[in-house]
């Protein structure tokens, strides 16, 4: 099999970020790699930069990683995380304006196809577009 | 349930036996399926107005073709035949696990 894109599920709760996880995993496969992280690192809700950076990491492809997130704060660490890539890693993830359900599950699926980075996240933001 | 029609675009409908209709799970798996092939793949629900891209899934899953309706599909392109071939085998076998 080809390399696929990633793909990062940022919620601010862990059930959400694994219960979407498993959605993708059970509707697309296990071909695309998933990762996920929810809460912060006390138990509660929220996001956290470096769980971010590890699901990042977890999910790595050379052809890229695509984030989808939920709410405000889960945006804005996402991007933090991003920023605190090294130069080179830090142009092939890009965080989706997408649901964070439907657009993880699109994203996968488009992903499995050997889509290229662009690609994924077209496909995830099509739900916005409208 | 093939027929060639002129040049190169082959056609083929098949009834939705899904209990639910074209759901998320079976719409990922027939546009996991079309994406296999290199030919352009449409369907559409039996004499909708409307052919939808076969590998969009955004639009396949906004189809909502239900339970007992008729699917039909069209492709073009140089493995054209194959593709509809498999995807009406999908649909007829009820989107089995592991397929697509």
């Amino acid at each position: 099999m080809t390399e696929t894109v990633g793909i990062v599920i940022v919620s601010h709760s862990s059930d959400i970020a694994k219960g979407t996880a498993d959605m993708v995993r059970q509707m697309v496969g296990t071909e695309v790699k998933v990762a996920f992280c929810g809460g912060n690192p006390d138990g509660g809700l929220g996001t956290s930069v470096p769980l971010i950076i590890d699901a990042i990491n977890a999910a790595w492809s050379p052809k890229g990683v695509a984030v989808l997130v939920d709410l405000g704060g889960a945006e804005t660490n996402s991007e933090m995380a991003v920023e605190m890539l090294e130069p080179a890693r830090r142009d092939l993830v890009v965080v989706c304006n997408a649901p964070i359900v439907e657009g993880a599950v699109m994203a996968a699926t488009e992903a499995a196809g050997g889509s290229t980075l662009a690609q994924v996240k077209a496909v995830a933001e099509e739900l916005s577009a409208d | 349930m093939l027929d060639k029609a002129d040049g190169q675009i082959f056609t083929g409908s098949v009834r939705l036996v899904h209990a639910v209709g074209m759901h998320a799970r079976p719409a990922v798996k027939l546009t996991k399926l079309a994406k296999k092939f290199q030919a352009q793949i449409s369907v559409r629900v039996a004499g909708a107005p409307e052919w939808i891209n076969a590998k969009s899934v955004a639009k396949i899953m906004a189809m909502r073709a239900a339970h007992g309706s008729t699917i039909e599909i069209k492709a073009s392109g140089s493995d054209a035949e194959a593709a509809v071939a498999a995807l009406v085998d999908l649909v007829a076998s009820d989107f089995p696990d592991g397929a697509g």
